[in-house]
């Protein structure tokens, strides 16, 4: 039985396709968005997260720990990484949620049942679900499985991507989806290294073959300030985005710095911080911009 | 809103609710002269004609609905046949921080040298206090169950639509007709209706003196008045008040008139609970809407200003000063007077109009206390109309509140009423299922089940007052099983039901016979075919409710007890209730394994939801179809008010991990904070209950603005809300605001009197509220905060 990496299941999820979706978050990412809003989406594998502010000290976790790893100091409780195998017995002995096991691999027919649960809401509201991450495309044998279920039990599905991946892996995904969203970060190649961690051409490519070959596909454009925000940057974007076949409508992704708790919790670096007040142009003005070149253009979906 | 709107709106927002002694006094006169003079149904009508003719008649600058139940706007009746406050009672009213109302010095004087030295010992609270078991009083101070008719009558129905083509004096007729009919020689109770009949004649002269009395008083006003705009106002509404409740009314504004003084008519004679719900005013008024629009008699802002001046007169009337208990179960200035909406017709085609939507904008503008307003939703309404619906509730006032207009009909049909009859009902109060204008359908009180618990693992013992007020069923120590448990449970509940139950027959009979509700018997049928009274099973269809409160906390509670004592075995049986009796001290990471390990309700899980089943299922089958005394029955709604502050206060601590004296959840709502999973989990959960078989369900939704985003938003949460009622699910209301404004208001009242929020089945002003409610509102999961 095929199995995936998932690190969250969102139901009412209002903002990643049409109607009203239960998102399904794979774990693992090529890239490593400075603004990232989910840091535990990054590594592909299991990850324990602590969070001090709900920590009581009882000291279960340390009981329960077949290692060792684990200690109690002013910081509260320390993991020592080279020790832990992450078990998650800590986190069954955490009475208080502070630890949280975070990373579950699953199978598909466990994950249909979760998405069966909700399909009065898909039907009401032409819904379905959505695979967003993380990054759905590295897990892609796991990801068509998925897609080919849904499809059989007609549930609408949308993939949620930063399209770097393989085009003849895209491909296959494709045959199974019914939607795209699809991420440009920047027309820059050295500007989406530095921001994004992988070169930018063959994501620029994948999107033109999608639409080529008739998928649909909505182009989503995060739009980080002192980033990508320059008018520079959305020009080459507008005349890009003119250039491509047909697509289903442009969205503008306002930055927000909702994540920070989360980089505090895990305890990573928020690299967002210095640069969230240089903005050069607002969504509103980015919407404008690329209205211009007469794309149907939305803020916030 | 135009410069009128503004000020009667305003006018009505601050002035302070008072304590007016015109009503005590005078039925006081009344009846130290006429007690025994006559049978009680005439003069209970004589009592009623009496008020009317002496009462003070006030019609305020620039109104054009008018009449009031006290001398002016919130100065509030008090009933002493009924409650007689005390000097106490009225002191607190006066002092109290929550729902105070302002008690004259002199009013206190009229209350000790008037008032208190005629009642005392007479009132239905004293002596339902004095007649009933020492078992129903104990379990009642306990906090097992509340009485709803201790310090007000039954109320809790809605009028329907037959008076807005036949006034007083065709109802005159009927009643003639009726008494014409008395068969002496062969119906024993022929002396007893004929008391009823002469009692409802002399009923409706006493409404028809009232509004003669405006007439004159307008007349008056406008022989002196010198704006000549206003002079022409005056006039109408001197016109207006001589032709209803006299006759059907000929116009729009009539209509509006017509319907306030059946409203005063009926808040007068009784303090009936409710006060009066209008029913399904948006198809009622419409065809004179329409008469008169197409006349060119009225304009649409017209009507716009006379519904706004006809919304506003309702929140003049805060409800009657409760105290003691039923203060701590319906804490709130609100009446609940709900305005129906939408819904289908009597042939069960679609009922919105344009003046559904003209409705809605009303309540968006006025936005005050009172009146609520719901829509009643049925899969044959527009989504057009839910959308504008869902866009005034995105304002955050917490109405309107939707209700499955489908549902609402299946229910009324399993309880035996004509298809015709459920489609002209609806609901009203907080959530109750009615058929308007014929049925009669009391709450009678709220039961504890969280405590009902409590006392099962107490082996019938209440632990916080350390008294047996249960049956023994067996030490908790000694189960082998869950379903011992639960059986004991069940015993422990059929007990508590019993007792309520014979409380109840007692009270019911004691209405019949000592306070008929003669007026309201006019205007409901088939009272005056009958020859019966209101509160003596005269309506077509008499139904009592029993409102199960803490469905949520209960289910979650025996859900740990069933995960960690029966299954997994980790937590001994006496080891939790020794937790429980210390209030977890010392037991902190116990307490939240509880709250965060357990399954529980509200999350889509079927484990628990399952269990929930069990517990309505028991409710259910305990409850269900016992008779009451009016040849009708009993069935259950899962609806608070404010009780489960008070239910949460009389307990100790709970096996949800919930502390002693915190509240417990409330209406069919998870515990605050247990839903995790999103509202579609929640929605799932609640879902799995067969509302079907109630009387109504209450779920509370909190959300974040930002999830009402846009046009995309509100068709959301319009699809939600569908997707809610193809589980045929009774009811959900949503209250629209971050939890950091709340907090803020809680530090800064005085900077957010204004703001209104959803307790259960009504909307309060969040400072208004106890500091334990608006903490509980606070916790109440948000939606949409990830």
């Amino acid at each position: 039985m095929i199995q995936g990496m998932i690190f969250d299941i969102n139901k009412y999820s209002i903002h990643d396709g049409p109607g009203i979706r239960t998102t399904i978050f794979f774990k693992g990412c090529p890239g490593s968005c400075r603004w990232c809003h989910n840091p535990e989406s990054l590594s592909p594998s299991v990850e324990i997260l602590y969070r001090k502010d709900r920590c009581i000290e009882c000291g279960g976790c340390l009981k329960a720990c077949p290692n060792k790893a684990l200690s109690i100091t002013e910081q509260g409780v320390l993991t020592d990484s080279s020790r832990c195998r992450v078990c998650g017995k800590c986190v069954s002995a955490c009475p208080s949620e502070a630890r949280e096991l975070v990373g579950r691999t699953v199978i598909v027919d466990e994950l249909m049942d979760e998405i069966e649960k909700d399909i009065l809401f898909y039907d009401e509201s032409g819904g379905g679900v959505t695979i967003s991450g993380g990054e759905p495309l590295i897990q892609p044998e796991f990801l068509i499985a998925l897609l080919k279920k849904c499809r059989e039990r007609n549930i609408h599905t949308t993939v949620d991507t930063m399209g770097y991946a393989d085009p003849e892996t895209l491909c296959r995904v494709a045959e199974y989806t019914d939607l795209f969203l699809f991420d440009i970060k920047h027309m820059d190649s050295e500007k989406h290294v530095e921001c994004v961690g992988v070169p930018n051409k063959i994501i620029l490519s994948n999107l033109r073959m999608l639409l080529e070959n008739g998928y649909a596909v909505k182009v989503r454009i995060p739009v980080i300030p002192g980033i990508n925000d320059d008018p520079e940057n959305i020009e080459r974007m507008g005349k890009f985005i003119v250039s491509l076949p047909a697509i289903g409508g442009v969205s503008i992704l306002p930055y927000h710095d909702t994540a920070t708790k989360k980089y505090i919790q895990f305890g990573i670096d928020y690299r967002m911080k210095e640069i969230k007040n240089s903005s050069s142009m607002s969504a509103e003005e980015v919407a404008e911009q690329l209205a211009k070149y007469g794309l149907d253009v939305k803020i916030g979906t | 809103m135009n410069d009128r709107i503004e000020y009667l709106r305003k006018e009505s927002y601050e002035a302070p609710v008072t304590l007016s002694t015109e009503r005590a006094e005078l039925i006081t006169e009344f009846y130290k002269e006429n007690y025994g003079k006559y049978p009680v149904p005439v003069m209970r009508a004589l009592a009623l004609k009496y008020l009317c003719e002496n009462k003070t008649i006030y019609i305020g600058k620039y109104e054009l609905i008018v009449g009031e139940r006290g001398p002016f706007p919130k100065a509030v009746s008090t009933y002493p046949e009924l409650t007689c406050h005390s000097v106490g009672d009225l002191e607190i009213l006066n002092s109290r921080e929550k729902t105070r109302y302002s008690v004259s010095n002199e009013a206190i004087k009229v209350y000790e040298d008037k008032i208190i030295p005629y009642w005392r010992g007479r009132t239905m609270r004293d002596r339902i206090f004095s007649d009933l078991s020492d078992e129903w009083k104990e379990s009642y101070t306990a906090g097992i169950f509340t009485e709803f008719m201790e310090q007000r009558a039954p109320g809790h129905t809605t009028l329907d639509g037959k008076f807005y083509s036949k006034g007083l004096y065709d109802f005159k007729e009927d009643i003639y007709e009726s008494l014409e009919g008395l068969d002496f020689k062969n119906d024993p109770d022929a002396m007893s209706k004929q008391a009823q009949l002469k009692g409802m004649v002399i009923a409706c002269d006493a409404a028809i003196i009232f509004a003669e009395r405006h007439a004159d008083l307008a007349k008056n006003m406008a022989s002196r008045e010198s704006n000549p705009r206003r002079k022409k106002e005056l006039k109408i509404i001197a016109s207006n008040c001589h032709r209803v409740p006299a006759h059907a009314p000929g116009n729009f504004w009539e209509a509006l008139q017509m319907y306030w003084f059946m409203h005063l008519g009926t808040i007068t004679e009784l303090n009936g609970w409710d006060a009066m719900n209008p029913g399904h005013l948006d198809r009622y008024f419409y065809p004179f809407y329409k008469q008169d629009l197409e006349n060119k008699k009225l304009a649409r802002d017209e009507a716009m200003e006379l519904l706004e001046c006809f919304w506003i007169k309702f929140n003049n009337h805060p409800a009657p000063p409760k105290v003691g208990i039923t203060d701590a179960e319906s804490g709130t200035y609100n009446d609940f007077t709900n305005i129906n909406i939408g819904g289908v017709l009597q042939d069960g085609s679609d009922g919105v109009n344009e003046l559904s939507y003209l409705m809605l904008e009303v309540m968006d503008e006025i936005h005050l206390l009172q009146p609520q307003g719901n829509i009643q939703l049925s899969r044959k309404n527009p989504d057009r109309f839910l959308k504008a619906a869902c866009r005034v509730i995105r304002k955050g006032y917490g109405y309107p509140s939707i209700f499955n207009a489908d549902t609402v009909i299946e229910q009324m049909i399993r309880t035996g009423k004509t298809v015709e009859d459920a489609r002209e009902g609806g609901t009203s109060g907080c959530v109750e299922t009615g058929a308007f204008g014929k049925e009669a359908y009391i709450l009678t009180g709220y039961l504890n089940t969280p405590k009902i618990l409590e006392t099962t693992l107490n082996n019938g013992v209440d632990p916080i007052k350390g008294k047996k007020i249960g049956i023994e069923t067996g030490d908790p120590g000694g189960f082998k099983s869950f379903d011992e448990l639960f059986e004991a449970f069940k015993l422990q509940l059929h007990h508590f039901v019993e007792i309520k139950m014979k409380g109840n027959q007692y009270i019911e009979r004691m209405y019949a016979e000592h306070v008929p509700a003669v007026f309201l018997s006019v205007l409901v049928d088939d009272c005056i075919s009958k020859g019966k009274d209101y509160n003596d099973g005269g309506p077509r269809y008499n139904t009592n409710y029993i409102q199960c409160v803490g469905i949520g906390t209960i289910t979650d509670s025996l859900s740990a007890i069933k995960k960690w004592v029966f299954e997994e075995g980790c937590i001994k049986m006496n080891e939790l209730l020794e937790a429980l009796r210390s209030d977890f001290e010392g037991k902190e990471p116990l307490r939240l394994m509880l709250i965060n390990k357990t399954p529980r309700y509200g999350n889509d899980d079927d484990y628990v939801d399952s269990i929930m089943q069990q517990v309505f299922n028991a409710l259910y089958d305990e409850i269900d179809g016992r008779p009451n005394t009016k040849e009708g029955k009993y069935h259950i709604v899962m609806l608070p008010t404010t009780c489960h502050i008070y239910f949460g206060s009389v307990m100790g601590a709970s096996a949800d991990g919930r502390k002693a004296k915190m509240p417990v959840s409330e209406g069919i709502s998870p515990v605050q904070g247990a839903d995790r999973n999103g509202p579609t989990a929640v929605i799932k959960s609640a879902g799995k209950m067969d509302h079907i078989k109630t009387g109504g369900t209450l779920l509370n939704m909190k959300l974040m603005p930002g999830i009402l985003d846009g046009e995309d938003g509100i068709s959301k949460l319009a699809k939600l809300v569908r997707t809610y009622f193809r589980y045929d699910a009774h009811h959900v209301q949503f209250n629209v605001i971050d939890a950091l404004t709340l907090r803020k208001a809680q530090e800064k009242p005085e900077e957010y009197r204004a703001l209104i929020v959803r307790v259960a089945g009504y909307s309060d002003y969040f400072c208004d509220i106890g500091k334990d409610l608006q903490n509980e509102i606070i916790s109440r999961t948000l939606q949409g905060e990830l």
